[in-house]
């Protein structure tokens, strides 16, 4: 029979015990688990951070990698190309992009840019893309010069919409667009032109249109003839002139104004002298038929 | 009794502080091995058996999930004899049940088997000052039974209220509500020996445990081991330890006797050891293969090989036949018995309805003691086994064990004591705020 041999059955030691007992605890053991090293991070990522100069170094590489970053080729935009401008235009538009070719794409405010060519006075739309191979991309809608406004500060060209397009030099530069002169007259360009339109029959006499008062047109025709027209049923009151024109040689007689202001009561003046005229005239006849 | 009261009901409250938490220890402290248990209380709402299983005795609301048995060192009939080494021994056992647990407890409700109990049954009896009887009234008549004299030293270990009778009816389990004139009431009262008490308090302190808890060995092995029926109609729990061997007397689920006998296994084994002449953890490890109560024929020619441990093993081999082996048993475990059958006598267990006795403990897996029990203590003799319990592991599931699950159950569902009960205000110091206090609270 072999020997009997007891068992061993070793206690604890009782600081053995108390260790057990707090490695046990729950409170203990998450705090161990989760605060101990969560406490460490913060703790050395405080220490090195506390030092200006690692701060200054990482945010230093940082930006190295960034910027190598957005060098690479791919990202770079290296000439512009200009649509739909003319060539005074795009050499505008040239100026005031202030950008140094080869750049990075994302150093280009693409937003910003199309508000500075859209604020030219020429560009109706702009629009602004960064094409394949590196091309920047801007399409320009121009606006087109409708009329000739003869303002106090000069020439100038405006289209349709009254909006400006160019300083113009001289009048015969565009002798194919009409004329329009008084303060504020950009603001009607639309009732102007739809005033010359009605005033197609009388094209060969007509000078221009002029804003008085900055509320109604006057139609200035040769020989210092005037139309003066009301503020609102502007274009009726042209074409009910235009209608008494063609009847009775209206404007051919030797009229200074036609005043249509009033619609109800249509006013003539006479040429200083002209009744005068007309009278010796009328006797002449007279004593024509009298001899 | 005053201070008693106060102890015990601060025992209580930390019970209750451990339920709240939900986890508590169980220390069974023996004289052979000391069980240590870790319980987890779910709450009775958790429980879910299945249809028509509601929760019997009380043991589906807890959880056992952590097991541990250690040899016990320092030990003797169920006391400590040695401090340090107990402190060791419990230290090791809580320490593996925690680790299985993967918890640590706090709360512990411990179990001893000695301290040499005595069992006192008092009465007292009061008029009712109101028709109906309130839970006052009860409180008043516990505190009316007069105590006796428990002598020097001695701590109450239990005080529960077995029987109440309401003018002339008796056997009432619970007499609140009913209306009567005069309420009596018979109180069984466990004393202990006060320094042994102290002893073990100390060493469960030196573990850094808190006790929640404290009982009669013998009283939890009778809860764990007798079931329902045997309770109700009356039966003994002989708890076969190490060192000791508890008596217990149950009748309608009340214990109402117990008793140690300070003789138990540990003697068997040391008949052995001399009578056989090898050392101890031999004798024990031959008990425990080939011992037995009855001898046969057959136990004439099974030849059992023993040898001394003296370092000369091709000299001192010697063989010993298993009816020798039981020869020696024998007369010890007669001894016991009878010892069991005084203690029986004493407490006028014939006297009961029911005179089952179940017979539980790790002494009573030696082969052939029912026989031998059912001579000496009368014809109802069984072998128990302690209730089945959830979570246990199957190691502790023998009827060595029937302490340690008593004990569980006795934490889970425990009886009505004297001092669960508000102290009537007769008892309180007589300048006492608290007095105060009641009088208004009982008066408006």
């Amino acid at each position: 029979m072999q020997p009997v041999n007891p068992k061993r059955d070793p206690a604890p030691t009782r600081l053995s015990y108390r260790l057990n007992r707090l490695w046990l605890t729950p409170f203990f053991r998450a705090l161990l688990r989760v605060g101990v090293p969560s406490f460490v991070i913060v703790f050395a990522g405080g220490f090195y951070f506390s030092d200006a100069d690692r701060r200054e170094a990482i945010a230093t590489k940082y930006m190295e990698l960034r910027r190598s970053f957005e060098e690479r080729p791919e990202f770079m935009v290296g000439l512009m190309a200009i649509d739909g401008a003319s060539t005074e235009l795009s050499d505008d538009i040239r100026e005031v992009l202030p950008v140094d070719f080869p750049i990075s794409s994302f150093d280009l405010d693409l937003e910003v840019m199309r508000g500075i060519v859209a604020g030219l006075d020429a560009v109706a739309r702009a629009d602004l893309r960064i094409r394949d191979g590196g091309v920047l991309q801007v399409t320009v809608v121009e606006r087109v010069p409708a009329v000739v406004w003869r303002s106090r500060r000069g020439l100038e060209l405006l289209d349709a919409e009254g909006h400006r397009v160019a300083p113009l030099a001289a009048r015969s530069v565009r002798g194919d667009l009409p004329v329009i002169a008084g303060d504020e007259a950009d603001k009607a360009v639309v009732e102007a032109l739809l005033l010359m339109n009605a005033a197609a029959p009388l094209k060969d006499r007509l000078r221009g249109l002029a804003r008085v008062g900055a509320r109604r047109w006057d139609v200035v025709l040769d020989r210092d003839q005037r139309i003066l027209l009301p503020e609102t049923g502007a274009v009726e009151a042209l074409q009910r002139v235009i209608a008494l024109d063609q009847a009775d040689d209206m404007l051919e007689r030797d009229l200074v104004i036609v005043d249509m202001r009033n619609a109800a009561r249509p006013t003539l003046r006479m040429a200083p002298g002209a009744v005068d005229e007309m009278r010796r005239i009328k006797s002449l006849e007279a004593g024509v038929i009298l001899q | 009794m005053t201070e008693l009261y106060q102890s015990q009901r601060a025992m209580r409250r930390m019970r209750k502080a451990a339920m709240d938490r939900g986890v508590v220890a169980i220390l069974d402290v023996g004289s052979s091995k000391i069980a240590c248990l870790v319980l987890r209380f779910d709450g009775p709402d958790r429980f879910n058996g299945g249809d028509g299983v509601g929760s019997l005795a009380g043991q589906s609301s807890f959880r056992v999930i952590g097991a541990a048995t250690t040899r016990s060192r320092g030990v003797r009939f169920g006391e400590i004899d040695t401090m340090a080494e107990t402190e060791r021994a419990i230290r090791t056992a809580v320490q593996a049940a925690q680790k299985m647990a993967k918890l640590r407890v706090d709360h512990v409700i411990a179990c001893m088997s000695g301290a040499t109990p005595r069992s006192y049954g008092l009465n007292g009896e009061i008029d009712l000052a109101e028709s109906v009887v309130t839970e006052n009234d009860v409180a008043r008549v516990l505190a009316s039974c007069d105590a006796p004299d428990f002598g020097q030293d001695r701590e109450v270990l239990h005080a529960q209220p077995v029987n109440f009778a309401l003018d002339h009816r008796s056997g009432m389990g619970d007499p609140r509500g009913q209306i009567g004139n005069r309420l009596a009431c018979d109180m069984h009262v466990l004393t202990a020996d006060a320094t042994v008490l102290q002893n073990l308090l100390y060493c469960i302190k030196r573990c850094d445990l808190e006790l929640a808890g404290l009982a009669s060995s013998a009283y939890v092995s009778g809860i764990s081991s007798l079931v329902e029926d045997e309770q109700e109609l009356g039966a003994a729990c002989i708890d076969l330890g190490g060192g000791t061997t508890g008596v217990s007397i149950f009748i309608k689920k009340h214990m109402i006797f117990a008793d140690t006998v300070r003789l138990g296994g540990d003697h068997i084994t040391a008949d052995i050891s001399k009578g056989l002449q090898v050392p101890l953890a031999q004798a024990e490890r031959i008990k425990t293969f080939s011992g037995g109560a009855v001898a046969t024929g057959m136990d004439d020619r099974d030849m059992i090989e023993i040898a001394g441990d003296s370092g000369d093993y091709e000299r001192d081999r010697r063989q010993v036949s298993r009816a020798e082996l039981i020869g020696i048993m024998r007369p010890r475990i007669e001894e016991i018995l009878e010892d069991v059958r005084a203690r029986l006598d004493a407490a006028g267990f014939e006297h009961l309805p029911s005179q089952q006795i179940v017979l539980t403990g790790g002494g009573c897996q030696i082969p052939g003691l029912d026989g031998l029990a059912s001579r000496i203590l009368g014809q109802q003799v069984r072998l128990g086994r302690p209730l089945r319990v959830q979570g246990l592991p199957q190691a502790a599931t023998g009827s060595a064990f029937s302490s340690a699950v008593g004990l569980c159950l006795f934490a889970a569902h425990p009886q009505d004591e004297w001092w669960d009960f508000e102290m009537p205000m007769e008892r309180y110091p007589a300048r006492s705020l608290r007095r105060a206090v009641r009088w208004f609270r009982d008066n408006w």
